[in-house]
């Protein structure tokens, strides 16, 4: 548990010295929020019953972003062969790698809630609902980005390739998060706990797959 | 090595195997083409409702032929994306070629097949459900999301040259994307919880014999078709596998060759010129 923390408050560490998460990536789902306004006429009825729907949308194209600096922080300076002759087995580095990414897409996410409250006039009825939602979403997340991240380095593999591997994969992230979320925003009648459920098995799942596999694309990194 | 190198008629990806297979799947479809829009009659059945429905439902009339196209690429689309995960646990487990390149033609024929079941879904839907879409049906949902996987597996097969890298993490990627389908199928189950699919109509025998024929003869016409794009596409892997390994070493060997000719070509003059100055 010391390893996968330290390596995660490594990250966090980077990321608060380099303000990348902050001065980038945050004001990009802003933007995104504020782009769905303008596209959608701006009728704040039509906002406040889509609202589930645009924050994780805006929160799986942030997460591509911060996944690619959560990479892009090894890379720069060759630091994965580093990491691998620390000792720590795979499962542990990956861990790590997706407990920081998952902090900071907890922070992006805190910040876009305020901002469907405030451009979208959102109201949260269920706040237990929906930060647990959020957190099983956002380990789901961080799990699958993590594993992809990985493969969408080195050895030649283009950094665009990352999208296009993970956001048809989170899918199912992106359906159950919202259902979750329409029920603790009240915009929808629905059990929102039975999707609450469905994304922590997601996020078992994806944690599981990704600490089994990141042994074998991190060889090659 | 390089005699193969300078033929490269030899390298054929046809064989008496695939002119059969092929001829066969061709004669084949020609065949189910009779079948379906001149043997088999449109679909003319007539379904009694509750009373608090409509009373009648009439069948599907000729949008029924379609279904003789569209679910066989459908079973073919499965078993094709079922062939990649088995292939993808074989190069993971065994480390083997022969399977990377059967997991990579699975996958580009599965894609090609779902492709086609989209496409004649679609077209069936749009006299039948009266829409080209429908979202929220879990397994038009289902195929989709495949039909995206598996896309960006075949792309993130091209962004890589080494083939060993290549072969281990695409059996990543494809295992991930298998785990995810009945993923995905649950999830858009529950969220709709409703299917405009009807089901299996071969289990309650509601079909008539003729029908049952021409949907069976379809399933052997396109796995045939199947094998076929297969066996092809395997053997384009395994030559630009070929290309890839042995036409390399080939080509350091011949260079070496001409290096060490080179070489000792200057040697022979330096030794020539030296006795001459001598003399």
């Amino acid at each position: 548990m010391r390893e996968i923390w330290a390596l995660a408050r490594k990250d966090l560490r980077i990321e608060a010295r380099s303000k990348v998460v902050a001065t980038q990536i945050v004001p990009f789902a802003m933007v995104i929020l504020v782009l769905f306004g303008l596209a959608l006429d701006a009728d704040s009825r039509t906002l406040r019953d889509l609202a589930p729907g645009l924050f994780w949308v805006a929160t799986l194209f942030a997460s591509v972003l911060a996944i690619q600096r959560s990479i892009a922080v090894e890379t720069i300076s060759s630091t994965f062969e580093a990491l691998r002759l620390s000792g720590a087995p795979a499962w542990k580095l990956f861990a790590g790698k997706a407990l920081a990414v998952a902090i900071q897409l907890l922070a992006i996410e805190t910040v876009l809630g305020l901002g469907i409250v405030v451009l979208y006039r959102s109201s949260f009825q269920d706040p237990v609902l929906i930060v647990t939602a959020a957190v099983a979403a956002t380990i789901a997340i961080a799990s699958a980005g993590s594993l992809y991240g990985v493969l969408a380095v080195g050895m030649g593999v283009r950094d665009t390739i990352l999208p296009m591997l993970l956001l048809p994969i989170m899918m199912p992230v992106l359906v159950a998060a919202t259902r979750a979320f329409g029920d603790g925003l009240g915009t929808a009648a629905l059990n929102g706990w039975t999707w609450a459920g469905l994304l922590g098995l997601l996020a078992v799942v994806y944690a599981t797959a990704g600490a089994l596999a990141y042994a074998v694309v991190i060889e090659d990194t | 090595m390089s005699t193969a190198l300078s033929r490269p008629h030899v390298a054929s990806t046809s064989s008496k195997l695939t002119l059969v297979l092929g001829v066969a799947s061709l004669l084949g479809l020609a065949v189910l083409l009779v079948f379906s829009f001149v043997l088999t009659d449109p679909d003319q059945r007539v379904f009694e409702r509750g009373a608090d429905l409509e009373p009648l439902l009439t069948g599907q009339g000729d949008a029924v032929r379609l279904l003789y196209v569209h679910f066989p690429v459908a079973m073919v689309t499965y078993i094709a994306f079922t062939l990649n995960a088995i292939g993808s646990i074989a190069v993971l487990w065994k480390k083997s070629t022969w399977w990377d390149n059967t997991a990579a033609a699975a996958a580009e024929v599965g894609v090609l097949f779902c492709g086609l079941t989209l496409a004649t879904g679609s077209i069936w839907g749009r006299p039948i459900w009266n829409t080209w879409w429908k979202w929220g049906d879990v397994r038009l949902m289902t195929t989709t999301i495949l039909f995206l996987i598996f896309i960006g597996y075949l792309a993130y097969r091209r962004t890589m040259s080494d083939s060993r890298v290549r072969a281990k993490r695409s059996a990543v990627v494809g295992l991930i994307g298998a785990i995810n389908i009945p993923i995905v199928y649950k999830s858009v189950d529950w969220w709709q919880n409703r299917t405009l699919h009807q089901q299996s109509t071969l289990r309650n025998r509601s079909v008539e014999d003729l029908t049952l024929f021409t949907m069976i003869f379809g399933m052997v016409v396109f796995m045939a078709i199947f094998a076929w794009l297969m066996v092809h596409r395997f053997r384009i892997g395994w030559l630009e596998h070929q290309t890839e390994t042995v036409g390399l070493e080939a080509a350091i060997i011949e260079r070496r060759a001409q290096t060490s000719a080179a070489i000792s070509d200057a040697v022979t003059d330096s030794r020539s010129s030296a006795e001459t100055g001598s003399d």
